[in-house]
């Protein structure tokens, strides 16, 4: 039972993982820029919902639409000021970029808030089975996440500019030449994937306490499931999420906790030689990029 | 323009010295930022309320002279790295004639590598750990109870209520913790308990989901670790959430703040082992009561003092005394009344080894047990341990 109860709850933080990295592997797919602020962003979903329901009142799960939309004006803007000039440029250079972006928004975060830990009390009875209980918190942020991806699988395949967003990722100046507004639909996956970064973020506080710093491990995390879910592939990160969460689940009543970033990392070495273009992309897998 | 930014530099040139002369500098590093702040930033303000208050009355006064304190203090990020450049800055540059440590045993240890070499007075008021003092310092001073008995009075009310307890050790992967742990073990088997579960997990672990599903898999019905401020805190809250079943739990260092209180129910029924508690009751020889400090510092920060912050003024406190004792800020002199003391002050009992083999390690200070309970829907911190002591009656069990 223990293992089950073990398995379940990494099948639903993995899920979380999956959407925190969804933003990373959509804006890197589309544009080949590597997002170093993706950490902050989190980050910023965390206290979107803190401020938004501590003090102006708002219930915690009302501020998903919000926070999404605010996450998204944020990427846009964020994507005209410091990340269009470095599109078509060598990844070192936006990875310089968005990392001293990322310094900057850090060293802002920790000037107001210090690194005290916050906390966005939820009360949402959770499921009991036996001697375990999973948190409402936790079937709450999974069940969100999977209607989320979901939301943007049917936005890149079915919406015109979804597709858009597909032709720009597969071949840039192709699409320019069928009339796709490029600039335009680079401002938008930047924006969408913030805005995902935010609302990863959001649903992290409701089940964690969170400080300035707390988006680094999430960031870590997004690089390992991008890896094995396959760049711009939205729906091969949740299921890349989950499969870590599963990983973890697994190791976990086996051995020290301790290990487990050590599991994750080797994986994450093994997989980038083995399957260059992710696992999830040699199973067929669509992503971002046509086939 | 040229003239007068000369004439400006050399007003502060000339007139340093003089500024030297009639103050006593303390250098220290603080842990603004990363995980350690909000312990660290507690007792710079307990240091500081000691600082003014010395300032407001004139000064420190030896051999016959009064000196100003004048802190000189940098953020350490939380970071070893960080102790070890700027303690020797501190030393070099700053001419710090005596410090205080940075918090925590980890850092501790850093700092003190440097204050020996240097040979600077150094209070100790954040690292517990006894191993720093098996080095053979000789100007390193414990203000704190060392961490071989911060679960003993946890295990000791425990006995009381579950004779054959079945305890989880889960603990923070840095020394002071491991330190914590390593002496509890063997307490908890000579009172008869059972281990169930022992594991510790990296000190920036943010989901401990996992772990709780082993606590609850081992049978345990007792919960004793945790390590500093942000992984204690998430701790009780995950116990909660996971409705842990749990009937004891006492976690380290981060129920002792005043912003534990922001868990809600999470934190009722946490207790956790403390160097100090507003409600106890010691007589001292010198210094403020307990009463007058707490006022003091409810008055001036608008919050309840933890005992961070008691140990940050009494290792002002402390050094005072030494140096008035000796009339003079000679080092040798200093810390030879350091040695001497075995004295009460509102934070309670000190006397530092004077033995070459464990020298300055604490030896006199003792600690107590908080336990949050809730009464009329509101959270408060209580004392519950040693009985004599307790202002409340310990919840047991919590589930």
């Amino acid at each position: 039972m223990g293992i089950l109860a073990s398995l379940f709850d990494g099948v639903l933080v993995g899920a979380v993982y999956g959407l925190a990295a969804m933003g990373i592997t959509l804006i890197w797919g589309v544009m080949n820029v590597i997002n170093l602020t993706h950490g902050t962003m989190i980050v910023a979903g965390m206290f979107a919902v803190y401020l938004l329901a501590g003090a102006a009142g708002v219930p915690v799960y009302a501020t998903l639409p919000l926070i999404l939309i605010g996450g998204f004006l944020a990427g846009v803007a964020m994507y005209w000021i410091a990340v269009h000039r470095l599109v078509g440029q060598p990844p070192l250079m936006s990875l310089l970029s968005t990392f001293s972006v990322n310094l900057v928004l850090i060293g802002l975060g920790t000037v107001v808030w210090g690194t005290d830990l916050f906390n966005v009390p939820v009360s949402l009875p959770g499921l009991s089975l036996g001697h375990y209980t999973f948190p409402g918190t936790h079937l709450m942020a999974a069940g969100l996440t999977v209607a989320i991806a979901a939301a943007l699988y049917v936005f890149l395949n079915r919406a015109r500019i979804g597709k858009a967003v597909r032709a720009v990722s597969g071949n840039r100046e192709a699409a320019e030449l069928v009339g796709i507004p490029t600039r335009r639909v680079l401002a938008l996956s930047f924006g969408l994937g913030v805005a995902l970064a935010c609302v990863s973020g959001m649903l992290i506080a409701t089940m964690f306490p969170f400080t300035v710093l707390s988006g680094d491990p999430y960031l870590l995390k997004s690089f390992v499931v991008t890896v094995l879910g396959g760049l711009g592939n939205p729906v091969g990160a949740l299921v890349a999420g989950i499969a870590l969460g599963l990983l973890e689940g697994l190791a976990t009543p086996f051995m020290p906790v301790s290990w487990t970033p050590v599991i994750e990392f080797v994986l994450f070495v093994a997989v980038l030689i083995a399957f260059p273009g992710g696992v999830l992309g040699v199973l067929g897998l669509r992503g971002t990029r046509p086939h | 323009m040229k003239r007068t930014l000369l004439v400006a530099v050399l007003t502060t040139v000339l007139a340093a010295p003089a500024f030297a002369q009639d103050a006593i500098t303390i250098g220290m590093t603080v842990s603004r930022t990363g995980a350690l702040n909000v312990d660290s930033v507690s007792q710079l303000r307990g240091a500081e309320l000691w600082r003014d208050e010395v300032n407001a009355k004139g000064g420190i006064e030896a051999g016959g002279k009064h000196y100003k304190v004048r802190f000189v203090e940098y953020d350490d990020e939380s970071q070893g790295g960080r102790v070890q450049q700027l303690y020797t800055r501190l030393i070099l540059e700053d001419k710090s004639q005596f410090l205080l440590g940075p918090y925590s045993s980890g850092l501790q240890a850093t700092a003190a590598v440097i204050s020996e070499q240097y040979g600077t007075i150094m209070m100790d008021g954040g690292g517990a750990e006894a191993k720093i003092f098996e080095l053979g310092n000789k100007y390193l001073f414990q203000v704190l109870t060392v961490a071989d008995q911060y679960l003993s009075g946890a295990i000791a009310e425990l006995k009381q209520h579950n004779p054959h307890a079945k305890v989880a050790f889960v603990y923070s992967d840095d020394p002071f913790s491991k330190a914590v742990v390593a002496a509890a073990r063997k307490q908890a088997e000579d009172a008869g308990f059972t281990t169930v579960l022992d594991e510790s997990y990296p000190p920036s672990t943010t989901d401990f989901t996992a772990v709780i599903n082993k606590i609850i898999s081992s049978g345990a019905d007792s919960f004793l670790g945790g390590g500093h401020y942000p992984d204690g805190a998430t701790l009780a809250r995950q116990l909660y959430d996971q409705k842990a079943g749990l009937k004891w739990v006492t976690i380290l260092v981060a129920p002792d703040s005043d912003k534990f209180a922001t868990l809600g129910a999470s934190a009722s029924g946490i207790s956790v082992p403390s160097q100090w508690e507003p409600q106890v009751q010691y007589k001292p020889t010198f210094g403020p009561t307990v009463a007058q400090f707490t006022a003091q510092y409810r008055a001036r920060f608008s919050e309840e003092p933890d005992y961070h912050a008691a140990t940050g003024y009494a290792e002002g406190l402390l050094l005072q005394h030494a140096i008035e004792q000796a009339g003079s800020l000679d080092r040798e002199k200093v810390a030879a009344e350091l040695n001497k003391i075995d004295t009460t002050t509102f934070f309670g009992r000190t006397k530092f080894a004077t033995e070459p083999a464990r020298h300055g390690l604490q030896l006199a200070h003792d600690m107590v047990l908080a336990q949050w309970q809730t009464k009329d829907g509101k959270l408060a911190k209580e004392m519950v341990w040693p009985d004599a002591a307790a202002t409340a009656k310990v919840v047991y069990p919590l589930h």
